[in-house]
């Protein structure tokens, strides 16, 4: 299926629909899963499992919303951006779901324990940072709110890149001796890094912009 | 030979009366040959995709035991840290199901009068299997209740005659990378050594684990042979074990040499001294609901009345 650079109202509410949908599809599995719902569980040490599945949605969430800008650069489907916003929420959907699993779940809202992971666990520290960090941007994701901040917006929501390294780090810290995973995690935040760096400091070449682009 | 479904196995059902009253005709070395037969015995499926595990015929209760409810059988076989066959927990129950435990032997090497390379029938059969149900406190802050079947490490030991300089014991995972397809790579400095001062190995609560809920060890529990030590951190409890050096020297445990500001030669539990990244105050129980909540750790695992004392001049703190 190819895609235009511009689509059509109609056509892309209708994916927003499917998106939003595929994007649940991860919750609706842990849930079904907490319940032991259609053969599906969380194992052996459920919480750590809870703590571990929301995380890694979490994190793959901010990765798939930095993977936006360069998807529409190189396709020159630049409707995708309209999606750019759903994804982000998700992220911090499941960043907060992940933050729950470990504070109501796992430690039963003990504020004394909390509060000194959060001083005195550095990975800790790192998650609860970087999950701070995204509560302004979700504030400021209306359209009201894009318009109120202006060119300020742009600047407050670049903050996404010190989360999403945050939580690439947060995850190498917390686990015990096999770094292989996080290190797929890092690999692609790297590659999304470097594609922006490239695409800034690359000699300018004279190209068409694509029809209907609109930032 | 009756093989039940190991998940049929209730707890009661490990050691019947009739048998532990009728200890006195246990069979010792015989019952190690009947274990042999049986495997001889249920030979075409040994060589299935999932090994077959004898009964042990006779199994001695032991006071030492903790009445608290056994984990499940599935729980305890699929939920395992084993790096030797992958990282992830539910890795080794996968990857070691063609693992070959037999025939098996144990090198003991070091300051010992009797040192010698041993079958295990030889290792093991002198000695009176007994079910140990220990609780198994993991250094990543979870926890088990495991039916064992094992036998006094002391009483073993003692066999080969150890002499007045072996003050410490170091013990040896197999190494064999295409058995176990987790050495292949270098996650940890294969192969994985662990090690006890001496009074430690001898204490009465220290084990070689043989067997698991009144069967032979699961390949992925550490078949055939393992250490079991309940007072110190999981890791600690060396599986598959080939070596046995008796040595005057304090042995570099494998995560100990890995990371150690964070895994020590001690590795006794301790809910006062945390690892540097977590707390090791509380701990989660495997097999618990979602929903319930962690339970207290104790100093030494619960068995500091057994084992406090052997550490009555020692700084836990600084040797964690």
């Amino acid at each position: 299926m190819i895609f235009p650079a511009t689509i059509s109202r109609a056509r892309l509410s209708g994916m927003k629909t499917a998106v939003f949908c595929a994007c649940l599809l991860p919750f609706i599995v842990i849930l079904l899963s907490i319940f032991g719902i259609a053969g599906l569980g969380l194992g052996a040490n459920p919480v750590e499992a809870l703590i571990h599945q929301t995380g890694l949605w979490g994190l793959r969430f901010l990765l798939i919303t930095l993977a936006v800008t360069p998807a529409r650069r190189l396709t020159g489907w630049h409707w995708l951006v309209r999606f750019r916003r759903m994804l982000g929420l998700f992220a911090f959907f499941y960043l907060i779901l992940h933050f729950l699993s470990y504070a109501v779940v796992d430690k039963r809202l003990d504020l004394p324990t909390i509060f000194e992971d959060i001083l005195e666990r550095p990975f800790i520290t790192l998650g609860v940072t970087g999950l701070t960090l995204l509560v302004p941007l979700a504030i400021t994701s209306t359209n009201g709110m894009m318009r109120r901040l202006g060119r300020r917006w742009q600047q407050l929501h670049r903050l996404v890149y010190l989360v999403a390294i945050l939580g690439v780090w947060h995850f190498w810290w917390q686990v015990k001796q096999d770094i292989r995973e996080p290190l797929v995690y890092a690999a692609i935040l790297a590659a999304l890094f470097a594609f922006r760096l490239w695409r800034r400091y690359r000699k300018p070449r004279i190209l068409p912009e694509p029809v209907g682009s609109s930032g | 030979m009756i093989i039940k479904r190991p998940n049929d196995i209730k707890p009661s059902e490990i050691t019947a009366e009739s048998i532990y009253l009728n200890r006195r005709q246990f069979l010792r070395a015989a019952g190690f040959a009947a274990l042999g037969a049986a495997a001889a015995v249920s030979g075409p499926t040994w060589a299935a995709r999932e090994r077959s595990l004898a009964e042990f015929t006779e199994l001695k209760k032991s006071p030492l035991s903790t009445d608290e409810e056994p984990n499940s059988w599935e729980d305890v076989t699929t939920y395992n840290n084993f790096y030797e066959f992958g990282t992830g927990k539910d890795e080794p129950h996968r990857r070691a199901r063609d693992f070959q435990p037999k025939p098996w032997e144990v090198e003991v090497v070091g300051e010992c009068d009797k040192p010698g390379t041993y079958g295990y029938e030889d290792f093991v059969g002198p000695h009176a299997p007994e079910e140990r149900i220990y609780r198994l406190r993991c250094v990543e802050a979870w926890s088990m209740v495991v039916p064992w079947v094992g036998i006094p490490m002391g009483d073993v030991l003692k066999r080969f005659a150890p002499n007045s300089k072996a003050k410490y014991v170091q013990f040896t995972t197999l190494l064999d990378p295409e058995q176990m397809p987790g050495q292949r790579w270098r996650v940890l400095d294969w192969p994985y050594v662990e090690g006890l001062r001496i009074d430690e190995a001898m204490h009465p609560l220290t084990i070689f684990g043989i067997g698991l809920y009144g069967r032979e060890l699961p390949n992925q529990n550490g078949a055939p042979l393992r250490l079991i030590v309940p007072w110190k951190y999981g890791f600690k409890s060396i599986k598959s074990i080939v070596r046995i050096e008796f040595t005057s020297r304090q042995p570099v445990s494998s995560w100990e040499g890995a990371l150690p500001r964070e895994y020590g030669f001690y590795a006794n539990v301790n809910p006062e001294v945390d690892h540097p990244r977590w707390s090791q105050a509380s701990e989660r129980r495997i097999g618990a609901n979602v929903f319930a909540a962690r339970q207290p750790t104790l100093m030494f695992n619960g068995y500091g009345e057994q084992v406090a004392g052997l550490y009555k001049n020692l700084d836990l703190r600084r040797n964690y």
